[in-house]
Parts: structure tokens; sequence; C-alpha cells
């Protein structure tokens, strides 16, 4: 009787547990700098996190790509994801948010509502981002346009669907640590690791992951087959990526690989942001993926 | 007797099909071939006239004025060459594997693939305007040019795997 009795009160410990360690955290107050932000720098961070590959319109091109109205699928082995409109309609978009709520939603991804995001949303990677940056950025979003579509629900069956449990998906995979540690790294090579693993989220198509959709970092860049479905998306350590590092940077610009062919799927896509980036951001990014660790 | 023309007919049966594929293409079992022959070295002269303007750009090779207008000018000549002929329906990646790379979303949607080239021919003459004017004015001109490949690469083309 006594040891039902502690069996009992251990499953409720246990339970409470859970729904404390699950429960979404936003960012601390203490923890956001008093400052404006500045939305010309922001505008770099834009392109750089790569916001509009995911939440402009499909196919936008030009100015287009700055209406974040969004609505693209993005199917999974979860099931269906769809880009929520971060346009600053205050009604279908986030116009309506507070610097913080924005912060929370990119760096921890939890929602206003204290709603976890499903990581579809690359905030995990986004965590490693500089929180001056993304005040920067949240001031360059609310210098861009309004659009009224409605978002749409993600299509996503049990137990995905019960958004608690990205709480434990978070305790399991999220982490803010650097993938490449060291600090010795020369200031070009950490610049291109802040740009690789924190805003330009190149992990998250690049590296392959596990049964449970968490990053593999053992195979860290390494290449992983395309969620679409079709091919694989290459491996960009120097063990299968092996231009020059102006080659690589060359590439991020105008899209033509060494022998002038151009880049084609997703990667399309993402050179039209790197071409908005500095070139030394550029260069940075080919240091980084040169000083890797060779991985087949 | 009986299994005799049993199996004549089966062994017929399997022939003449591919009797008829034979003659009907010329080249093995794939009867578009020739097709995407010329689209490909249709691609290779592209590319080779992109490298000689590409490898200016990125300091590869010297500039030099005469070379980048002949190359220059030789894209946009080849913008004007009406392909239509090289891309009958059927020719894609899903009927035909690995000889060719050309997505059905072509023949899915066959205008916007004409926009794409549209969008070729204008990148093309941005950069036989430029490309003479000195190794700057090169440059600006080669990043709409990559974009117009990318753009139409992203959604007509089967990606590296």
């Amino acid at each position: 009787m006594r040891f039902l009795r502690f069996l009992v009160i251990l499953a409720i410990l246990g339970a409470a547990a859970g729904w404390y360690l699950t429960a979404p955290q936003s960012l601390a107050a203490s923890d956001i700098p008093e400052r404006d932000g500045d939305a010309e720098h922001g505008e770099l961070v834009f392109w750089a996190a790569g916001c509009a590959s995911c939440h402009a319109a499909e196919d936008a091109e030009g100015d287009a790509r700055l209406i974040m109205s969004g609505g693209r699928a993005f199917p999974s082995d979860f099931g269906t994801f769809y880009a929520p409109n971060i346009s600053m309609d205050p009604d279908h978009g986030i116009g309506g948010w507070s610097e913080a709520e924005f912060l929370s939603a990119v760096r921890n991804g939890v929602s206003p509502e204290g709603q976890h995001y499903y990581p579809a949303f690359p905030y995990t990677t986004y965590a490693r981002a500089g929180i001056t940056d993304l005040q920067d950025l949240w001031a360059f979003m609310q210098t861009l346009p309004a659009d009224a579509t409605p978002s749409r629900d993600h299509d996503v069956g049990f137990p995905f669907s019960i958004r608690r449990s990205l709480g434990g998906w978070k305790l399991l995979f999220a982490s803010d640590d650097w993938v490449i540690e060291g600090d010795d790294l020369s200031p070009q090579v950490m610049r291109g690791r802040y740009l690789v693993e924190s805003l330009g989220h190149c992990g998250e198509c690049h590296t392959p992951r596990n049964a449970l959709g968490g990053l593999d970092y053992a195979n860290w860049l390494a290449g992983a087959p395309n969620p679409s479905g079709e091919g694989r998306i290459p491996n960009i350590t120097p063990a299968a990526l092996t231009w020059s590092a102006s080659d690589i940077a060359n590439y991020l610009r105008d899209g033509f690989t060494p022998e002038f062919d151009s880049a084609g799927g997703e990667m399309a896509e993402v050179i039209l942001n790197m071409a908005h980036l500095p070139d030394a951001d550029r260069a940075a990014i080919a240091a980084y993926l040169q000083a890797l660790p060779a991985s087949e | 007797m009986r299994i005799f023309s049993k199996s004549l007919l089966a062994a017929a049966a399997l022939t003449l099909p591919l009797a008829a594929t034979v003659q009907g293409a010329g080249h093995g079992d794939n009867p578009y071939a020739s097709h995407i022959a010329a689209r490909q070295g249709y691609m290779q002269i592209l590319a080779f006239n992109i490298g000689v303007l590409g490898g200016m750009a990125r300091g590869n090779i010297d500039y030099d004025a005469e070379a980048a207008q002949t190359a220059a000018n030789n894209l946009a000549a080849m913008a004007g060459v009406d392909g239509r002929p090289t891309w009958p329906a059927g020719s894609d990646n899903a009927a035909l594997g690995d000889a060719t790379r050309a997505l059905p979303a072509i023949w899915e949607d066959m205008g916007g693939f004409g926009e794409e080239w549209m969008a070729y021919g204008a990148a093309a003459s941005g950069m036989a305007d430029a490309a003479g004017n000195g190794l700057e004015a090169l440059q600006a001109a080669i990043g709409p040019l990559g974009g117009a490949c990318g753009s139409c690469h992203r959604n007509f083309r089967q990606s590296d795997d």
C-alpha cells in the first residue's frame, strides 16, 4: 500500500517535471539590450538569414521577395508545414508584435501566445545569433509592406500535432553552442562560422537528420537526402567541395560554378539572398567551409 | 507444336515494339537522344562564352574588351535561336531517366518556361551593352546573367545529386 502511494507520487512528480521541462521559455527582458534597432544593418541580417526564401510567395522575384506573405509548402517526414505570413499586417502578419515577442520567436521558437513553433522554422540555429543583430532585423522588418494573406495551418499528424511535445524535442536537440568550437579560429573563419551556423542556417539542409528530425552533428554539412524526396543536398565539407575559396565566394554572388554551370534548385534561391551580402562576408563563408573537417 | 507457336508469339510480341522504337529513333532506346544532344550542345555554347566573361569578372583571366564583347555578342545571338523544336513533349527526366535533367515542369508550365528564356535574352542584351565598356561594367552585368540562368534552373532543371 505504501509502495503504491510511492508510485503514484513518483508518477505525479514525473509528469510535473515533464510539464515544467517542456514549457515554452520566452527570452527574459533582462537579456534584451535597450537600444534602437538599426534597420540598415537589419537588411543585411535579413538577407543573411534567408527570411525571403521561406516567407516570400513561391516564385517571387525582385522586390516581391520583400513581401513576407508566406504560404509556401514544406513537405517533411512529419507532415507538411506552411510558412506563415510575417509581414507587417496587424491581423494576418506580425505587425502587432513587440520587439521582445519577435526576439522570443526567432531565438527561442516561442510564439507571443506562449506556444512552441515547429522547427521547420530554424530557430535552433537562429538561437546562435547576436541579439543586437536580431533587434536590427526587427527594425528592418518593420519597414516592409503589410500583406493580408491569411496564414495556413500546418498539416501535421499525431503526436507532432501536440505542440507541447516540441518542448521535449527542444530539450533533446536545441543547443546554442557552436558546432565548430575553438577560440583560436581566425576572425574571418569566426565570421564565416556565424554566417553558416547561425544566420545562414546552412546545416538545416546540408546536414543529415536522425529519426526524430534532430541534426546529426557528427556529419555536419556532409550532405543529406533532399526533403523534397528527389536527389541529395551536396556535401560541402572539403571531402567533396574542392573549389578554391574565391570560387566558393563568387558562386555565392553570381551563381556560377567554376565550370560556369549555374546553381539550380533551392540553392539558386539561396544565392539571391547571399548576393546582397558584402564581398567580405562571402569570403568569410568560404574560409569557414574550407576550415571544416573533411567528412565523407 | 502448341508450345512452339506460343513461344514464337511471345518472342514476336517482345521484339516488335523494340524494333519499332529502334527504327523510330536510331539512337538506342531513347527516341529524343538527338533533341537532348542539341539542347545540351546549346547550353555548352552558353557556358563557353559565359566562361570567358565570368573568368574576367573573377579576375582569373585579364580583361580584354574585344574578347568580352565577342563572348557577349554570342550570348545575345544565342538568345535569338528558336529552340522550340528541340523540346518535344515527353523528353523529360521522368520519362527518360538520366539521359536528361529537364523536369516535367517544363511541359506543365510552358508559359513560365518561355518567360525564363525571355529573361535570359534580357540579361544577355544587358551583358552585350556592358561587356566592352570596362571590367566594372562587365562585373555588374554578370550577376543578372547568373540570376537568369539560376532562375530557370531552379524550377525546370533537376538539381545536382
